[in-house]
Order: structure tokens, then C-alpha cells, then sequence
């Protein structure tokens, strides 16, 4: 079966391939992401996490093209939203699927929304760019929007400041869910929020996102998120997915060092008094990158092997890991017992 | 998740749509008694300089001379005197009133346009056109702007179209100026990342998301600009180079009376007055303006 058939089977939203993204500032070169690879199929939600720095939210930004440039520059062999070729279009033609297609959420609703517009006018906009439909009635579906997420319309009129935290957050999920996108980025969407207010906002983009039949990027680095709310689960580490597969493969089968080290931190609500297991070290800086693996020098498991160039193998057919430790024979990782 | 949707009607959206906008401002510039002084004055101000063009002939009342009457002291018949021709004070300056507001506004106007679209462009897209913008801006800002608009005035000739031009040309860097500076704290924000993610195009960001929220600092130049412009004007043309005499340009009225000012110092008294209170009352509007503008102040 050649390669395209096989994209047709699996019914791809998203087909990236070796994206890299980096930043040429007078004090050198920032490899923010670096041959990444993804592909999201249609109705899926898949979690991006990392650690801050791993280059989640520049990834994002270079679905949708929109990278500083300068100092940006990016490069990419492919980058196919459904079907469509995004490298190759132009600024007109990205600016009809910016929003109608693919759209975010942003990470801080505070400022994610214009003080100077009413909520109605803000959600409206979008309609109006890429609906066929006139102000009025862009208003009306604005007003729709907003009771579709729990905000009474009579609001519409009203503007950011009057409104809460979540409010507000629920006014940007209305706003990206507008046009009814096919891909929808959300961008660490509860960060900003608290814990009560987070599982509202979560529970709204599950139904919404099971409403609309939307496909998910969920960049955080909560794990509970991911769980609660993802398909699949992309590990990212200094640019690049270090292991990727369903819930079921990262969380219970973990593969990766990195992804094992992310969970051994984790507090273990059973024993109170334990310490935390953090892993040793940092992030390494982008703008000098190891050579091979850029975990190593933090790997406990890390050999010889680790200074070459790493590939992506995959253990089962949805699980994927960018470790060489899986050529040592008998090689395993030891996940804390909980 | 249960979800009603009920039916709006467009009259229910258009009560909304308007509470948000004109109204909004005026509930709260209403707020502001200097503001309202300010805005009142200069009602009155353009409602007698329009109907000072109705009620006075230009060559009779304005500018005939009437040697008999001259330098009378403010009087019942002359309220603010006359001239040294003769010719009635009062009605000089509210005829001359059109003068300089015309030249004000309107010249506020060309450089607000120009010059703000200039520093909204400079600001927003940065670097190589940021520079340019700013360096030409700043060789025409080095200029004196008396001396800028004689040299206008000088090479385009007297009139008051070319006065306005020349007003404007002088103030551009100014906008120029402020509305790059009030881009920049607008420019990172991310709700213009958020329209870009919702795919507005650029000049759309440019004149539709970032200027209103930049606008507090352009309004109150604005007003310091007819202000300014309104100064200006005078100033050419106590020199002897703005509206051509005897046209009743308040400035001209000044140089006018220059010379009799030991005797008769309500020949400059007047004009003066004139000018200032107009200039006055422009600041005052542009104060209950901004504040009344700034979502972030209302109650």
C-alpha cells in the first residue's frame, strides 16, 4: 500500500513532517523545534506535552504560519491540513483558514480579548470574515455562541472587563469555536484559570469538542488534562516528540526516559510524606543542542549510543518512541511503584 | 451539556449594539463638568461662526472701512470697539472665527490622518519600514514649525487651503510619533495574536483592533493639535503669512492692533482672548474625550 493510501485510510486533519522551526537572534541561533512529526486523524484530540521551553507553543504557531519572521524562519517538508497543502498558500488564502479551519485558544483570557469590543462584536468578527452571512445575523450566531457556552446573550453587548476569569475564557472558546473548526489548537487553555473553574472550562471543550466532531491539540503540561480529555499523547523534548501514542501506551506502557521521568515527579497522593522525584538537570539550552539525543546528559539510562543521531522506532503500531536504548537487549524502564 | 439557544430578534441586538457605542461615551463624558463647559463653549463658538456669515456681509460690515467710527473704546453700539478704519471688533471676530477653526480642524485633520497612519504602520510592522518612517518624521520634526510653515507658505503661496496644508505637514511627525508609541504596548498583545489566529488580515489589525486601542493618546493630540493648529495659524498670520488681509483672522487682527497698544489695548485685548479661550475650551473637550473613551475607566 503506498503512503497515500494509507493517509486516505487513516482520514488525516493534520500531516506534519520534519517541521523545524528556528530563531536567528544576534546572539545565535534558538532551534525552538526540530524535525517534528505529526499527524492527527480526524475527530482525534492528542495532548502536547513538555516541560516550559520544549517548543509546544512554537509549534502552534507554525501550524498556522504565524512565526515571527524575522527572526523566525521555518522549514518543513510537509504541512497538510486536510489534504490542503498550508506551506504553499498564500497570505489571503491562509488568512480563510486561519479561524475557519484551524483556530486556538489562547492561555491567558485576560488578555486574549480586545478591551476596546464588546464579547458580541469579538465573537461576531469571525463570523462575519469567513461566514457568507451579514453583520446582523453574524451578531445573532455570535449571540447563539455565547449561550452555546453558558453565557447568558443578553452579555453579548457587554464588554472583557466585565466579565470573570472563566467567563472570559469561555468567551475565546466561543470565539475559536465560531466558524466550527476542524483542527482547534488550545494553548495551556486552563493554565490561567483555578482548579474549579478548570474542570468547567474542560468538561465545555470535551462536550463542544464531541458536538462539533473537532479535532484537538492540547498543549499543557498537566497530565491530568491530557488524561481527562486526549485521545492520544505526544511527549515533547527540546523540540521534538520523544514518544508518542494512545493514553493507554504513554501512560501505562511508558517507553520514554523523559515521559518517565514526567511521571515519577509527579506527587503521590497516597504517601503524603514523600519527596518529590524530580528529574536532575534542565532543559538544554536551544541555541546549543547536543549532539544526539538532547535528553542524555539528564538520561539515567543514558550510554555510549546516546551521542548518535536518535530515530523514531515504534513498538506497536500506535506507539512510538525516539529512544536507542531500545537496541540494548533486554532494555526496560523502572516506573516508580505507586 | 444542555444548550438553549433562543431567537434574538434584530431590534433586541440593535438595543444592545447601541448601548455600546456613541451613548456609551456620552454617558460618560456627560460625567465630566469641564468637559461639558468645554463642549458647550465651543458650540457656541461654531454656531456664531456660522451664523456670523449669514447675518454680516463680507465687504460691508468686515472689511469697509468707516473712518468716522474709529478707535471707539467698547461702548453700547460697539461692544468690544473699533478699529483703527473704523470697523466693529465683535463682528471681526466672530466673522473670524471661521478662520481659524476651519484652519484648526482641518489641519489637524490632514496630519492626523497622515501621521497616524504613518506610526500605526511604523509601529505595527517594525524594522526597516520603522525606521524610515521615524527618521523622515524626525528630519521634518527638526525643522521649527513656524519656520516650516513659512517655508511652505512661502513656496505654495498665500492662501488658506495652502495654510492648512502647511499646518497639517508641520504636525505630522507629532501623530507620527504618538501613535507609534501607543502601538507598541498594543502590538504584542495577545488578542491581536488572537485575530491573527482568527485570520484578519493586516490592515484590518492595523485600523481595526490596534488604533482603538490606541487611541486615548491620539485623541488628546488631536486636540492639543487644533489647539496647536488654531496657535499656528495665528502666528503665520500675525507675520503677515496666513489668511491675506484684511481677511479677520484673529492673528491678523493681533498684528493689527500691535501698534496702538499703549492707547488702545483692547485691539489686541480681544483677538486674543478669542484665541485663547478656543484654544481653551479644545483642551477641555479633549480631556472629557479620553477619559470618557477608555473602556478601563467606566463604572
Amino acid at each position: 500500500m503506498s503512503e497515500k493510501a494509507i493517509a486516505k485510510e487513516r482520514d488525516l486533519i493534520l500531516d506534519v513532517k520534519n517541521l523545524n522551526v528556528r530563531f536567528e537572534t544576534d546572539d545565535g541561533i534558538v532551534r525552538a523545534v526540530n524535525g517534528l512529526d505529526l499527524q492527527i486523524e480526524r475527530g482525534h484530540a492528542i495532548g502536547l506535552v513538555g516541560e516550559t521551553g520544549a517548543g509546544k507553543t512554537t509549534t502552534a504557531l507554525a501550524l498556522l504560519r504565524l512565526v515571527p519572521d524575522p527572526p523566525g524562519v521555518v522549514e518543513c517538508e510537509k504541512l497538510e491540513l486536510d489534504g490542503r497543502d498550508v506551506l504553499g498558500m498564500s497570505i489571503k488564502e491562509l488568512e480563510k483558514v486561519r479561524g475557519k479551519d484551524i483556530s486556538m485558544i489562547f492561555q491567558d483570557p485576560m488578555t486574549a480579548l480586545n478591551p476596546v469590543f464588546t464579547v458580541g462584536d469579538q465573537i461576531a468578527e469571525s463570523i462575519f470574515l469567513h461566514e457568507n452571512v451579514s453583520y446582523v445575523e453574524a451578531q445573532k450566531r455570535a449571540v447563539a455562541m455565547l449561550e452555546l457556552v453558558g453565557i447568558p446573550g443578553e452579555r453579548a453587548g457587554e464588554y472583557p472587563h466585565q466579565f470573570s476569569g472563566g467567563m472570559k475564557q469561555r468567551v475565546v472558546i466561543a470565539i475559536a469555536l465560531a466558524c466550527h473548526p476542524q483542527l482547534l489548537i488550545a494553548d495551556e487553555p486552563t493554565t490561567a484559570l483555578d482548579v474549579t473553574i478548570q474542570a468547567q472550562v474542560l468538561d465545555l471543550m470535551k462536550n463542544l469538542r464531541e458536538q462539533y466532531k473537532t479535532s484537538l491539540i492540547m498543549i499543557t503540561h498537566d497530565l491530568g488534562i491530557v488524561a481527562e480529555i486526549c485521545d492520544e499523547v505526544a511527549v515533547m523534548y527540546a523540540g521534538n516528540v520523544v514518544e508518542k501514542g494512545t493514553l493507554e501506551d504513554v501512560f501505562n506502557r511508558t517507553k520514554h526516559p523523559y515521559t518517565e521521568g514526567l511521571f515519577n515527579s509527579l506527587p503521590n497522593i497516597r504517601d503524603r510524606k514523600a519527596m518529590l522525584t524530580p528529574i536532575k538537570g534542565l532543559m538544554p539550552d536551544p541555541t546549543a543542542l547536543p549532539e544526539g539525543c538532547p535528553f542524555s546528559p539528564r538520561c539515567p539510562y543514558a550510554g555510549d549510543d546516546c551521542a548518535a543521531p536518535q530515530v523514531i522506532r515504534s513498538i506497536s503500531e500506535t506507539h512510538f518512541v525516539r529512544c536507542c536504548a531500545y537496541d540494548r537487549p533486554g532494555f526496560h524502564i523502572e516506573r516508580k511503584e505507586r | 451539556m444542555e444548550t438553549t439557544r433562543r431567537k434574538f430578534t434584530s431590534a433586541e441586538l440593535q438595543q444592545y449594539k447601541k448601548r455600546s457605542m456613541f451613548s456609551e461615551v456620552w454617558r460618560n463624558y456627560k460625567k465630566s463638568p469641564s468637559a461639558m463647559i468645554g463642549l458647550v463653549i465651543i458650540i457656541i463658538i461654531i454656531i456664531a461662526a456660522i451664523v456670523a456669515q449669514f447675518v454680516y456681509d463680507y465687504d460691508t460690515d468686515i472689511v469697509q472701512q468707516n473712518i468716522k467710527e474709529r478707535f471707539q473704546r467698547p461702548n453700547a453700539e460697539h461692544l468690544l470697539g473699533t478699529d483703527q478704519y473704523g470697523r466693529d471688533v465683535l463682528t471681526r471676530i466672530l466673522y473670524g472665527a471661521k478662520y481659524s477653526l476651519s484652519v484648526g480642524i482641518v489641519s489637524v485633520a490632514i496630519s492626523c490622518v497622515l501621521g497616524s497612519s504613518l506610526g500605526l504602520i511604523a509601529g505595527y510592522y517594525g524594522g526597516f519600514t520603522e525606521n524610515l518612517i521615524l527618521r523622515v518624521c524626525e528630519v521634518f520634526a527638526g525643522i521649527p514649525s513656524v519656520l516650516l510653515g513659512i517655508a511652505i507658505m512661502s513656496a505654495f503661496g498665500q492662501s488658506i487651503v495652502v495654510l492648512m496644508f502647511a499646518i497639517g505637514l508641520v504636525y505630522v511627525p507629532m501623530f507620527a510619533r504618538t501613535a507609534r508609541a501607543a502601538v507598541l504596548p498594543v502590538r504584542d498583545q495577545e488578542y491581536i495574536e488572537a485575530a491573527r489566529v482568527s485570520g484578519v488580515g493586516d490592515l484590518k489589525i492595523i485600523f481595526g483592533h490596534v488604533l482603538p486601542n490606541a487611541m486615548s493618546p491620539i485623541i488628546v493630540q488631536v486636540t492639543m493639535g487644533v489647539a496647536n493648529g488654531i496657535l499656528t495659524a495665528s502666528s503665520l498670520s500675525f507675520l503677515g503669512l496666513g489668511v491675506p488681509v484684511p481677511a479677520p483672522e484673529w492673528g491678523a487682527m493681533l498684528s493689527n492692533g500691535r501698534e496702538f497698544i499703549r492707547d488702545y489695548g483692547y485691539l489686541t485685548l480681544f483677538p486674543g482672548l478669542a484665541i485663547m479661550i478656543t484654544v481653551l475650551v479644545f483642551n477641555l473637550m479633549g480631556d472629557g474625550l479620553r477619559d470618557a473613551l477608555d473602556p478601563k475607566l467606566k463604572q
